[in-house]
């Protein structure tokens, strides 16, 4: 028996088994008892109800929904509104981050105060309480009958913010925001297999043509799409209690935004401070050796070289970000997951909403981090270009 | 003698040479600092105006606050209680106060190298969360029974907290140990739940422990919802703790598993002694940046309904008499947990230079 115990390869194997074991026993009791429960309540399980009709209404959507709409669409309104918040709160969190881990990092002491100053102020309070504190201020700002446009047309009042906009179909949108994914993706591979070998003069080459072809393709969209009998701008307007023309977006938008923005730049500030304080003095020395000027040295030399640096630890601050979008449900911005936890109060088929959920972000943030990745390959450096 | 240069004047001299190259270099750098500090100055003069000189600090001075422009701390000063404790019966509140105090001296304490082993700081934490937990739940000592229903405000923070981090540490060793383990089935399963887990956003973890567990869960293994979201957190944090230990593992030399070896140490022998102790060593300052955002994300059990000191802030401002004065229980929220979490992020600063001093 001892020998037994003894024997490294067989307690091994038992330890596994036991192990997986009893995680598949721990899964299996969830769904006998699960499957119980729903007899119990009389509920289907399955994913039949996804065509039923939801019956209540989503505060903000950026296609067609109404309450005669089916579930899935709910559900798609919900992961686009999702998308929306990451895709504008994400490039925002990162220019407010990069300008101020600039600013702590630039040897100027009262640049460095403000930096400091706003890194400590936004990273040590809870996002929901800013998410919160933002949104009470933006509701307590004037009726849009007192609000004056101000920075040519822009109009911030306590029912929304309204902007200028362009008079062309939500479709054309669509397909711009398509053209240009899809032209990025495109130039992320060439880069990969093509370009990063080949002469830079004609890589530049290929890379103005395809910059060209997207700028083309965006205008055409853009002109195919245009609204007939409207001018190319619409500005917002006063008329009777509000405004109409231009794009209104919502408190409720506004102030997710704001806070993600602001929360998650005091988290990139942090990051690309250490990026900037890890790049070899000698670099910054040798610029300044050759005669370029400071901004000459940040944009060419440090900032390349500090954003190679921090990019894997963006990478877990962009998807962590992305998480943190979840929070608008604490001031009822329809994103994925108020969307889901309301179909599962309506619906009652728990299960397989969560299991929606869990899918729906374990893949957008899968890609997100898969593409992040791509992309670190694609400009990271190389063999002896940094000597630490 | 006489050559000897004034002290005063040595550091009049080498203030104003700092001064310039700080400050003045160039005139770029002249405009910049200018621009910025009369940005301070605006922001600071107004956040001054607003909370200090027009503000009303009298417990009622409801009538008063529509008079000035400036903030209305009266409903602090009247809804306190409300605020730290919630619905904690009121003349029980004491205890709820000094369970708070002891739980922060616990993490006070903490911070001392001298109780970082594997004796001492759990020790110091079991004893702290026990003497938290009697006084608060009561029943013992001739104290009336309370029960977690009841619980509110900061004291329910602090319990959250305290209890996350009480079951998460541990639970983050075994699922880092395990990650790392040789036996390429465990190994393997726990990457696939750590890496689940990571990639699923707090609140649809604690949602799902507080509403959808029940359903799947046999009925003698449910118990409270507070006690189902603290292990649903609890377990979230293992996730990103253990990579961050698994971290510090990494970057050990392999030459001290080795050698452990070597000397003919068994599993338990290595890494009790051998690799734990340096991986903690190396992961301190990531470990207190997590708690720091523990502590933080803790106030998210509000949106599931719990009634933190988020909830019973909001729940201070929102009756109709006090309902304009919410933006100024907000600066009071953000105050208490800014007092928390910069102190222990200055910690975890100043931690993580003296270790890097030691590495030079």
């Amino acid at each position: 028996m001892t020998d037994l115990l003894k024997n490294r390869r067989l307690r091994d194997n038992v330890l596994q088994l036991v192990f997986v074991g009893g995680i598949a026993l721990m899964l299996a009791t969830f769904a006998v008892t699960g499957k119980t429960n729903l007899d119990a309540q009389g509920l289907t399980s399955g994913f039949g109800f996804l065509e039923k009709t939801t019956g209540w209404r989503i505060g903000f959507s950026l296609i067609e929904y109404d309450t005669s709409s089916p579930y899935w669409l709910a559900i798609v309104v919900g992961l686009l509104n999702s998308l929306l918040l990451g895709a504008i709160c994400l490039p925002m969190a990162t220019l407010i981050g990069v300008t101020v881990g600039v600013m702590r990092t630039s040897g100027n002491g009262m640049a460095e105060l403000v930096g400091t100053l706003y890194v400590e102020a936004f990273r040590n309070v809870p996002l929901i309480l800013q998410l919160l504190f933002w949104y009470a201020l933006l509701l307590s700002l004037p009726n849009p009958r007192d609000a004056e446009p101000i920075l040519g047309g822009i109009v911030m009042s306590g029912r929304g913010f309204y902007f200028p906009a362009l008079n062309v179909l939500g479709s054309s949108v669509v397909v711009s925001l398509f053209v240009v994914l899809g032209g990025a993706s495109l130039a992320l591979w060439l880069q990969a297999v093509r370009w990063r070998d080949a002469d830079p003069a004609s890589a530049r080459r290929e890379r103005r043509v395809l910059g060209g072809l997207m700028v083309a393709l965006v205008v055409l969209a853009m002109w195919l799409g245009r609204l007939p009998e409207t001018g190319l701008v619409s500005l917002p307007e006063l008329r009777g209690l509000n405004y109409q023309g231009g794009v209104r977006v919502a408190p409720e938008l506004m102030a997710c935004i704001i806070a993600i923005s602001v929360y998650g730049a005091s988290y990139i500030a942090e990051i690309m401070r250490a990026g900037f304080n890890a790049i070899p003095k000698g670099q910054g020395e040798a610029g300044h050796a050759l005669g370029l000027t400071r901004w000459q040295i940040l944009s060419r030399i440090r900032l390349p070289l500090a954003i190679r640096i921090v990019m894997p630890t963006m990478i877990n601050q962009y998807v962590w970000l992305f998480k943190a979008t979840t929070i608008g449900i604490a001031i009822g911005f329809a994103d994925f997951f108020m969307v889901i936890s309301t179909s599962i109060v309506q619906s009652g088929q728990t299960l397989e909403l969560i299991g929606i959920l869990m899918a729906g972000f374990l893949i957008i943030n899968y890609s997100l981090a898969w593409v992040l990745n791509r992309v670190n390959d694609a400009i990271r450096l190389r063999g002896s270009q940094l000597r630490i | 003698m006489t050559d000897i240069v004034p002290p005063i004047a040595r550091f009049r001299e080498v203030l104003s040479k700092d001064l310039r190259r700080r400050y003045f270099a160039t005139y770029t750098d002249t405009a910049v600092t200018l621009a910025f500090a009369a940005l301070v100055l605006w922001v600071l003069w107004g956040l001054l105006d607003w909370a200090i000189a027009d503000a009303v600090f009298s417990a009622d001075g409801r009538e008063a606050c529509f008079q000035t422009e400036g903030a209305c701390w009266s409903v602090v000063t009247n809804r306190w209680r409300i605020i730290l404790f919630g619905l904690y019966p009121f003349e029980e509140q004491w205890r709820s106060a000094i369970a708070c105090i002891t739980m922060v001296i616990v993490i006070a304490l903490s911070c001392l190298p001298w109780f970082w082993n594997a004796r001492r700081l759990p020790l110091l934490w079991i004893s702290g969360f026990a003497s938290f937990y009697i006084l608060m739940r009561g029943g013992l000592f001739g104290l009336t029974p309370i029960s977690e229903r009841e619980w509110g405000g900061l004291a329910l923070t602090v319990f959250i907290f305290a209890a996350v981090s009480l079951i998460g540490m541990p639970l983050a060793i075994v699922f880092a140990l395990l990650r790392r383990s040789s036996l390429p089935w465990i190994s393997r399963i726990m990457a696939l739940v750590i890496d689940t887990i990571r990639s699923l956003p707090l609140l649809t973890i604690m949602f799902t422990f507080a509403l959808v567990l029940p359903f799947v869960l046999p009925g003698w293994a449910i118990g409270d919802t507070l006690y189902r979201v603290i292990i649903g957190y609890a377990l979230f944090f293992a996730c990103y703790q253990a990579e961050i230990i698994r971290g510090g593992m990494q970057a050990l030399p392999a030459g001290q598993e080795e050698a452990a070896k070597a000397l003919g140490l068994g599993y338990w022998h290595r890494v009790g002694h051998i690799i734990l102790p340096q991986a903690f060593r190396n992961a301190l300052p990531p470990t207190i940046n997590q708690f720091v955002i523990t502590f933080k994300e803790t106030s998210l059990v509000t949106i599931i309904g719990f009634f933190d000191v988020m909830a019973s802030g909001r729940a201070a401002s929102g009756t109709a008499e006090w309902s304009f004065a919410v933006i100024e229980v907000y600066v009071f929220l953000a105050l208490i947990f800014f007092t928390f979490t910069f102190s222990l992020s200055r910690y975890g600063a100043h931690l993580e230079r003296r270790l890097s001093v030691g590495r030079r």
